[in-house]
């Protein structure tokens, strides 16, 4: 993988050594790097090892534990899509099959010209107005297909 | 440091400017089914058409009133009046209606859902003919939809704090864990332990430090109550967080979210430096000997984390699985110290249980299962939403009454409750009450409070075997029953889905299932095997279809079959780079 540039490194060491909240962990650190920077570069995993003085294969085990976490680059964009059981007999199914065609994607991951993140979501929270799906951490419910691919096909519009 | 008389004052004045002020006061639903219905565009239109007709608003976004389906909701108090007017399903057209009637009281001809408050708005009717409204009894969501969780003087001004404040001054603390265990206050997170027995075994541990943990892990798909409690109304959470701390001498609360939940997190933490600034935290509450600190932990994405003993594996950084028990956490808890776990549901009663009796409390409820619960309805009903409904209401009532029965003329066939562990009834259960042990004995625990309403279109295979996939994909990894037995599991639930099972296949699960139960290390693989057992007792005829007649009788197992594998397991081959490492 690529190495990350000085400029990111700056942002890295900014992000990890001055956290919001007051208990820093292996696990805060990771989740300041990754909201940072959208993923957990290698030099991630090194950088919170030293700062909470454990090793790299202890951060290592933190990170991928947890699925949140990514370690390549994300897309420009994110878009998520519920796959839980309200969302599921909600038709969750029929948009998730409707929206990967639409992106030319077989399972979660990045299109093909690295716009657009994709990922299932176990659950957003908004239930009462399944179905849902998240872009850009915006959340928006009562979804059909068409609305779901439509809010997709704006977003392929704007970034070109 | 302010008293409690002197906050009390300044926000009872706060509040008479909101509702006897000159300017009208838009309250608008932005809590995270709002926020999904478009509540933050109706916020954007609606400044933008105010700003534009010169008109001066109060605009606060609030938590949620229940009624879900009627997101997004906006309701206006306008200067002088007795009541509030609702507009419901809020659209582009709505906010010029609703302008209209900021501008000039003008009637809003049908576009409004109802008023609330002392008196009639003429051409609308009572928003409480609605049984989402009228059917709550609202404890722990007093306040959700009513008072900006932005703002603590709002809070303090509807009673908050008050009930801290009565434990500071007239009460010790073995009081405080008497007039919770008198309440019949029972844990909300799942278990339904009794919460004042729970707090006593942490009075005599050592300490400092020693904490309060609460738990907003709240992964499980179909119920948003826990943040739906931190979103309307936080500062309720840190009262009984408070209230817990007083009683078993803790020295810390640590309010644990999953990372990514941005609304109640942002709520949260602003409603803690709230409570900071006003005094309301920190050294000597109130003149008090009492000093107490809240601070918000963040979890990466693991349903597991909810588990009392992953969680503070979690807070202390580290993979969230569960630990081995003895040693329990009243003894050994976070960072080794004493540590006593609750939901955010548990903590947010305790205000009122303080401020108005344990007697108050248990008059609410039916047998060993006093006060309230609250209902995450979902699924294919006609009016979802989030119910807080006083224990001992049938299933009938709360699907039926309140949710206003399966849409489309379909017919009822199942309910599945208590979130993924939980399990299934049939049509035949809506004479069963919301009763902690009358919904265990049926087989269908109340859990976290989702109940999810299936219509006759809906297989129970294929609802089963989504739950089975979260539950693969959630498990931990620690403890090989689980681990193993949720995949074995998975593949044979998505045979007899694809109708390709093996003669078999359902000794099969049975077998697995009640090693699972037997031999994991905590509930998730202990309780794993739930769903299905459940399933199988209600809708065995689901399955022969599928096994026998090869044949999916709703024909939703022949739909797209889309579910993450478990990625737990390390899909990335780590080369340092050459930093050093510690």
């Amino acid at each position: 993988m690529a190495a990350i540039s000085e400029a990111e490194r700056e942002r890295l060491l900014e992000a990890i050594n001055n956290q919001r909240r007051p208990t820093v962990t292996v696990l805060s650190s990771l989740l300041a790097a990754q909201d940072e920077l959208g993923y957990v570069p290698d030099e991630a995993i090194e950088e919170v090892a030293a700062l909470n003085d454990t090793t790299i294969n202890e951060v290592w085990g933190v990170a991928s534990f947890y699925t949140n976490f990514r370690f390549t680059p994300p897309g420009k964009h994110s878009v998520e899509v519920c796959w839980g059981p309200t969302c599921h007999l909600k038709g969750a199914s029929r948009i998730l099959r409707r929206l990967m065609d639409q992106l030319g994607l077989d399972d979660e991951g990045e299109t093909a010209d690295g716009s657009i993140s994709f990922k299932f979501n176990t659950c957003l929270g908004a239930c009462s107005v399944a179905p849902v799906m998240s872009v850009n951490h915006r959340l928006s419910g009562r979804l059909t297909p068409e609305a779901a691919c439509e809010r997709v096909a704006d977003l392929t519009d704007a970034s070109h | 440091m302010p008293s409690y008389e002197s906050l009390k004052q300044a926000a009872d004045e706060r509040w008479r400017l909101l509702t006897d002020g000159p300017i009208p006061w838009v309250r608008v639903g932005a809590a995270m089914c709002g926020h999904s219905a478009g509540a933050y565009d109706v916020i954007a239109a609606l400044r933008a058409e105010l700003d534009r007709r010169g008109i001066d608003a109060n605009i606060d976004e609030v938590g949620c009133l229940g009624i879900c389906y009627a997101e997004p909701l906006a309701d206006v108090l306008l200067p002088g009046a007795k009541s509030r007017l609702f507009f419901g399903n809020v659209d582009a057209a709505d906010v010029g209606a609703i302008a209209d009637y900021i501008a000039n009281g003008a009637e809003p001809r049908g576009r409004a859902l109802g008023w609330l408050g002392d008196e009639p708005i003429a051409g609308v009717e009572d928003l409480n003919r609605l049984p989402g409204i009228s059917a709550q009894r609202r404890i722990a969501l007093r306040n959700a939809g009513h008072v900006a969780p932005s703002d603590i003087h709002q809070y303090i001004a509807n009673g908050g704090y008050a009930g801290i404040h009565k434990a500071l001054t007239q009460m010790q603390p073995d009081d405080v864990i008497k007039e919770v265990s008198d309440s019949g206050l029972r844990g909300r997170g799942g278990a339904a332990f009794p919460t004042g027995v729970k707090w006593s075994f942490m009075v005599r541990s050592p300490g400092p430090p020693k904490y309060m943990l609460c738990n907003c892990e709240e992964g499980d798909p179909g119920a948003y109550n826990d943040k739906g409690i931190l979103e309307s109304d936080p500062h309720t959470l840190l009262e009984g967080l408070m209230i817990g701390g007083y009683a078993t001498r803790a020295t810390n609360g640590i309010v644990f979210i999953r990372h990514g939940h941005d609304g109640p997190i942002d709520r949260t933490e602003q409603a803690i430096r709230q409570a900071y600034e006003a005094g309301v935290l920190g050294e000597n509450i109130f003149g008090s000997d009492f000093s107490f600190d809240i601070e918000v932990a963040l979890t990466g994405e693991s349903y597991v984390a909810g588990e009392e003993t992953a969680l503070m594996e979690a807070i202390e950084g580290k993979r969230s699985q569960p630990r081995y028990r003895p040693p329990f956490p009243a003894a050994f808890g976070v960072w080794g110290y004493p540590s006593t776990i609750n939901n955010v549901k548990t903590y947010s009663y305790t205000p009122e249980i303080i401020s108005r009796g344990a007697e108050w409390f248990s008059s609410i409820g039916v047998n060993r299962s006093t006060g309230t619960a609250i209902i995450c309805l979902t699924g294919n009903v006609e009016y979802p939403g989030l119910y807080e409904v006083p224990m001992g209401v049938t299933l009938g009532e709360v699907v039926n009454d309140i949710g206003g029965g399966v849409p489309n003329g379909k017919r009822l066939k199942l309910l599945q409750t208590g979130g993924p562990l939980g399990g299934v009834l049939g049509a035949d259960s809506m004479a069963i009450h919301i009763d902690f042990d009358e919904m265990r004995d049926a087989g269908a625990i109340l859990g976290s409070g989702g109940i999810i309403v299936g219509d006759e279109d809906v297989c129970a295979v294929d609802l089963t075997r989504i739950l089975v996939a979260f539950c693969q994909f959630e498990s931990c990894g620690k403890c090989f029953p689980c681990r193993l037995g949720m995949e074995h599991l998975l593949e044979i639930t998505e045979r007899i889905a694809s109708c390709e099972s093996r003669p078999g296949d359902l000794d099969l699960m049975r077998s697995v299932g009640t090693t699972m139960e037997a031999s994991s290390l905590c509930g998730h693989g202990q309780l794993g095997f739930g769903p299905i057992r459940s399933a199988l007792t209600h809708f065995e005829s689901d399955f022969l279809a599928h096994i026998e007649e090869r044949r999916c009788p709703t024909g939703s197992c022949l739909g797209p079959r889309i579910a993450p594998k478990n990625t737990r397991p390390y899909a990335h081959d780590f080369v340092p780079t050459g930093a050093q490492n510690g």
